[in-house]
């Protein structure tokens, strides 16, 4: 039994034509792959090294380099919130943001809520500082938030 | 002087501004088919001619990049564009990106044209959600119309943009970082050289450029060299390697201000007129205690010297690192430089990608040092081993392969010389201040 759908599988075979061999397609394949299952697991990993023709420790060297992936111990929520922790942020009340956040939500950052709805992280500057402290929610950013837009923003998820 | 006028800013306040329709209604891609006519050596000398300088942070002449690709190479050249925009403090690149995107892709095209490209990879953060799908949106219509794939406007010029998105990591806005992380890799840069325009992208003569070198194309080629070089700083005729500040350039206004704000201006423009008259002062009615330049791994400005002109040259004048991407980002008074060095320093911890030594514990040995500042258990010989440390790692000392040690070691290089005062005070006070919302954001 496969990790990967065929429809998965599909899109990944999809961005072949865009790069010159198929190692290009590790990330996009990755991020196609955690996108829809939340986690990139082992089985995952050998399945997406089958594919780009790599050796699976090939993909997972590539993947752990980045901090952005999570393995299947550490499975994402239904969304991920990020709260920026960089100079900007922090200048303007970003870290006091984040701790309330947390302790509203029961969660350390890197974490996920105990309804499985949000997995709240840190994240390094978003290139929003004209709205600091900002947020992003999954990948839309949100700007000059107070913990109670914040609890807004994540109530209505 | 007349009033200057933003230019690549010119669009982005229109309703509707990342439309085809309307950068076309405004006269964008009218000439294009004019400038793919043209020799692409020629669109190089015009590049080349108009002194501009990348923006991305290192400001190396973009057009005299473009001359050292090979000459009568078989191909596959390719452009990288630098879309990882992770300076803290910059946003500029998100502005063109998503109120302006066809601005870039002209200029994405006309730079593919004159080095001979057919295809162009963005790199883009994934952060950037909206950039990606507004860019997405204006390279389809690009393809529907004729203005991307093959035989562009009937020239037989073929071009193809690929969006690819990053994975939230800084180091892969160096270039050759960026390169390896395109190609499946970790974003290790690479020693150089061989450098991109020799050996890149897929190991093929590869150009990188950022988001604003390329919009800046854009606007050369429309209003000419004569207009660029009318704006800005000419070179300093006392220094023979200086090639001058031409242009406007975008800069960002951030932290303790009024009104954090990106606006463009020329380049040459001071510290202080951006905070006063642009970005409505320092708030809460207090002064700028320091400032940073241009994203930090320029260093600081200390309140004495912002009246320094923020052109390619200025910053480096009061012992910054250089202009960086004009991400200006303002300290007030009530701030203690501890924790505003602190929170660099641990950045540039959780960012230095551990290929270098030097860099991969020096980071990481700083931020340390740094935590026991501001828990109350140092000493003053600390700040002594911190400039030790940070003597000791980048491209300046010669241990590193990138310049993110450089960028690493310059604040404290500067936050130490300019705030010695306050570091000392800091730690003969043996105070430890650390809030439970600080202790919380203490994991490198």
């Amino acid at each position: 039994m496969s990790v990967l759908s065929e429809e998965l599988r599909e899109k990944i075979r999809a961005e072949f034509p865009k790069y010159p061999n198929k190692r290009a397609v590790t990330l996009p394949a990755l991020h196609l792959v955690h996108d829809t299952l939340r986690a990139v697991s082992r089985e995952a990993i050998v399945e997406i090294a089958e594919l780009l023709d790599l050796h699976p420790s090939e993909v997972h060297y590539t993947m752990t380099f980045y901090n952005f992936f999570k393995d299947e111990n550490h499975p994402l929520g239904k969304h991920r919130v990020w709260f920026c922790r960089s100079i900007s942020c922090m200048l303007r009340g970003g870290e006091e943001l984040l701790e309330k956040v947390c302790h509203k939500y029961g969660v350390h950052p890197g974490q996920t809520s105990a309804d499985g709805k949000i997995t709240v992280e840190f994240a390094e500057c978003l290139g929003a500082c004209e709205g600091a402290p900002c947020i992003l929610v999954d990948d839309v950013c949100h700007m000059d938030i107070t913990p109670e837009s914040a609890a807004a923003l994540i109530d209505k998820l | 002087m007349a009033k200057f006028e933003p230019v690549l800013f010119a669009r982005i306040h229109k309703p509707d501004s990342a439309s085809l329709k309307s950068y076309q209604a405004d006269g964008g891609y009218s000439r294009l088919k004019e400038f793919l006519s043209m020799a692409p050596a020629d669109v190089t000398n015009i590049v080349k001619d108009s002194g501009l300088r990348g923006r991305g942070g290192a400001g190396f002449p973009t057009g005299l990049k473009w001359t050292f690709l090979p000459k009568d190479h078989p191909g596959p050249i390719y452009l990288a564009i630098n879309a990882d925009e992770s300076e803290p403090g910059t946003f500029n690149n998100r502005y063109l990106m998503e109120k302006d995107p066809h601005q870039l892709i002209e200029g994405i095209i006309l730079a593919c044209h004159s080095i001979r490209s057919n295809k162009a990879y963005l790199y883009l953060r994934y952060e950037y959600g909206t950039s990606y799908r507004v860019l997405d949106a204006a390279i389809r219509e690009c393809y529907a119309a004729g203005i991307l794939g093959q035989n562009i406007k009937g020239t037989g010029f073929n071009l193809d943009i690929v969006l690819h998105r990053g994975a939230g990591a800084y180091i892969c806005g160096e270039e050759t970082g960026l390169i390896e992380s395109l190609e499946g890799k970790r974003a290790w840069p690479r020693i150089k050289p061989p450098f991109p325009a020799i050996e890149g992208l897929f190991r093929k003569p590869t150009i990188v450029n950022n988001v604003e070198t390329l919009c800046c194309v854009t606007q050369i080629l429309y209003r000419g060299i004569e207009w660029f070089k009318s704006i800005g700083v000419p070179p300093d005729p006392n220094n023979p390697r200086d090639p001058g500040s031409y242009g406007p350039k975008l800069y960002c206004v951030s932290g303790h201000v009024t009104k954090p704000c990106c606006v463009e201006l020329p380049l040459g423009v001071t510290a202080r007129e951006l905070i006063e008259e642009h970005a409505g002062g320092v708030w809460k009615g207090r002064k700028a205690k320091a400032v940073v330049p241009g994203g930090i791994s320029m260093g600081f400005l200390s309140d004495k010297e912002l009246d320094t002109k923020l052109d390619f040259a200025g910053p480096g004048k009061v012992g910054c690192l250089g202009l960086g991407t004009a991400a200006v980002v303002v300290v007030d008074d009530q701030t203690s430089m501890v924790d505003v060095l602190y929170n660099c320093c641990r950045f540039m911890s959780h960012e230095s990608c551990g290929q270098c030594t030097p860099c991969r514990e020096g980071t990481a040995w700083m931020t340390k040092i740094l935590e026991r500042i501001r828990t109350g258990n140092s000493r003053v010989e600390d700040l002594d081993l911190l400039l030790e440390v940070a003597g000791s790692m980048g491209i300046i000392p010669g241990t590193t392969i990138c310049g993110l040690s450089d960028g690493a070691a310059w604040p404290v290089k500067n936050a130490i010389s300019k705030f010695r005062g306050e570091f000392e005070d800091y730690i003969r006070g043996q105070r430890a201040t650390v809030t439970s919302a600080q202790k919380l954001m203490a994991v490198h």
